[in-house]
């Protein structure tokens, strides 16, 4: 290459040397940046205000519940406003239990639904699927509640519940499980919660899934895989990551669900048990079905609820997002 | 290992269907073709890429696809592991025959043809596995019952990785260097022992000292392996190949879309010496983009 630098583009001597000064001024487009910049940063700090905001007045709000009920607050499962007394343990452990049923039967469904459409269903299929999970996600969750309460509840009690607790709720291990025969419960609720997620973590989970490479289907299926053998060893392991936070995501949003968990779940305070068909209560049901007529240290009480269920969801995505990373740097053998 | 393969092991591609059937539709071929192409068309959808392809790809010997952007050069390549059947609205007319089987026949796996016929892509594209899982790959979901630390072994130090990743055998593939990674693909390419080795590209994101390595380690892989390599470098089929075939695009009359075509295969010192075709020439002269 005999192209000397000077004859790239530019003619000698079109610009004079004495120019080179001007690269010391600012131009307008440096101004423009410097304002997006802080537009950026306020705005990213409002974000950080706010729920700066949130947790110190709920704090507060909460805080002479947290004083007259200490430790216990956490640790007893005894709720009788009446009395004065205000244990929260029932509450969490619905919440945790019916999202947990709710990850177990949604999870492989919509894995399923995302491997299926972007891996094996024809165009002219995907589309329509897409669409319908896209519609699911934008009925409202009060919607659901109400179908629940009024179909699914009624049925599930007495033709399914009861004759599978007759069947082996006398049974050990299984029966621990599968007893009870009440419509509304853990289980209904669990359900209820499991078609709420599922579209959003077939969105999330087919969207990662997007994401591998064709170069990584390719090298599996070059090495003659079949297309399981593909998706086992190639797709899953490339967007597991991103799969474990599509799921955190989901547990995220059933934890934090409301009205559809309330109308469902039968409001049943105090009830621990392994019993899925039993009637249970969940945090945020309990706070939506007994703050209208709440007030003093109940007020405190239902308030606090909402900190330990705020504390509990930042917990499930602090550890999601170590997982994803955990996830991440071993694939990218970091 | 290589060594002339048997039409009882070729017919084994086939699924169902009874062996004497098969065995009467192969007819007698020389055993030194690997592969026969007769009048091969493909299409995406209603496009023609590639029209009226014939060639004879010959064992143990490397074949060069040179021609420009478009001209179907890869398309053919991916025809002879049924890539293109990964590509929706993919089609083939004509005859891909590999040892006299046709491999577009229907009752043909294309999965037990991957098998057989290993590949190398553009990109260097290792599972953000090990090192040794990713050679293992292939030989685990074969089912194979050897010794996987055998193998391993002895596809990495068959593709000159060995010395440079015995150590680290555990560690991620994903921090090898571009070249290193390439190198690994054709590892795990020959642990499941194909015959043949196609290569589309596999030099492109690749320096030229890891360039020349790879080039290397194709004419070590000659002595057992049949390689079908596409390239946009000449002077890279100058150098490796044995046979070259250049291709060119033809713009059809009815559209402004192009379709690839075969215009000249024959030894590399042909075409590159004195080629028949004029297009030949002038592509090799760089006189045609």
């Amino acid at each position: 290459m005999a192209i000397g630098h000077t004859e790239l583009g530019v003619t000698p001597g079109a610009r004079s040397g004495g120019d080179a000064a001007s690269l010391l001024e600012a131009t307008s487009g440096r101004r423009a940046d410097r304002v997006f910049r802080s537009v950026a940063l306020l705005a990213g700090l409002f974000v950080l205000a706010i729920l700066g905001l949130i947790a110190t007045s709920t704090t507060r709000e909460a805080w002479p519940a947290f004083r007259s009920e200490g430790l216990s607050f956490l640790t007893s499962s005894t709720w009788i406003p009446a009395e004065g007394k205000f244990g929260a343990l029932a509450f969490i452990y619905g919440t945790v239990l019916s999202s947990v049923l709710a990850l177990l039967l949604a999870v492989p469904v919509s894995l399923g639904i995302a491997l299926y459409a972007n891996e094996a269903a024809p165009s002219r299929i995907r589309r329509p699927i897409i669409y319908v999970m896209d519609l699911l996600a934008a009925i409202p969750s009060v919607v659901y509640g109400l179908w629940g309460f009024i179909v699914l509840a009624p049925f599930l009690g007495p033709s399914v519940y009861a004759p599978i607790n007759d069947a082996v709720g006398g049974w050990p291990v299984i029966g621990w499980f599968l007893n009870g025969s009440s419509g509304r419960s853990f289980m209904t609720a669990g359900i209820i919660l499991a078609i709420m997620i599922t579209p959003i973590v077939t969105s999330l989970s087919r969207e990662v899934i997007a994401t591998v490479p064709q170069a990584q289907r390719e090298a599996a299926y070059g090495m003659g895989a079949t297309r399981w053998e593909m998706i086992r060893l190639a797709v899953l392991p490339w967007g597991r990551g991103g799969i474990v936070g599509a799921v955190m995501l989901g547990l995220g949003r059933a934890m934090g669900e409301t009205i559809a968990v309330a109308l469902v779940i039968g409001s049943q305070p105090g009830q621990i048990t392994t019993h899925l068909f039993e009637a249970g209560d969940s945090m945020a049901a309990v706070i939506v079905n007994q703050f209208g007529e709440a007030s003093g240290n109940h007020r405190a009480a239902l308030v606090g609820l909402g900190v330990v269920l705020f504390l509990v969801t930042i917990i499930v995505n602090v550890s999601a997002r170590a997982i994803v990373a955990r996830f991440d740097r071993r694939a990218q053998g970091i | 290992m290589t060594e002339g393969i048997t039409r009882e092991e070729t017919s084994e591609l086939m699924t169902g269907s009874a062996p004497e059937s098969t065995e009467a539709a192969i007819p007698a071929v020389d055993p030194a073709t690997v592969f026969d192409v007769r009048d091969l068309d493909v299409f995406y959808g209603n496009f023609r890429a590639v029209r009226d392809v014939n060639l004879e790809i010959r064992q143990r010997e490397i074949t060069a696809f040179i021609g420009p952007s478009g001209c179907g050069k890869s398309t053919v390549l991916r025809c002879f592991d049924r890539m293109n059947d990964l590509i929706e609205g993919a089609r083939v007319e004509g005859q891909v025959l590999y040892h006299g089987v046709d491999l577009y026949d229907p009752r043909i796996d294309p999965v037990e043809v991957r098998k057989r016929i290993g590949m190398v892509f553009q990109k260097p594209n290792p599972f953000p596995k090990s090192i040794y899982d990713n050679i293992a790959f292939g030989p685990r979901i074969a089912g194979t019952r050897a010794n996987l630390d055998d193998i391993v072994e002895h596809a990495l130090r068959r593709s000159a990785l060995w010395d440079e990743v015995k150590d680290r055998l555990k560690k991620s593939a994903m921090g090898l260097s571009g070249g290193q990674q390439q190198r690994l693909c054709i590892a795990r390419a020959i642990a499941v022992e194909p015959e043949v080795i196609l290569m589309d590209e596999p030099c492109s994101a690749l320096d030229p000292i890891a360039t020349a390595r790879i080039e290397d380690l194709m004419q070590e892989l000659k002595s057992e392996y049949t390689i079908i390599i596409v390239t946009h470098n000449m002077q890279q089929a100058a150098r490796v190949s044995d046979r070259t075939a250049f291709f060119t695009t033809e713009v059809n009359p009815d559209s402004d879309t192009r379709t690839g075509r075969l215009v000249e295969f024959a030894t590399t010192q042909k075409i590159f010496s004195a080629p028949d075709d004029e297009r030949t020439e002038n592509y090799i002269t760089g006189r045609f983009g």
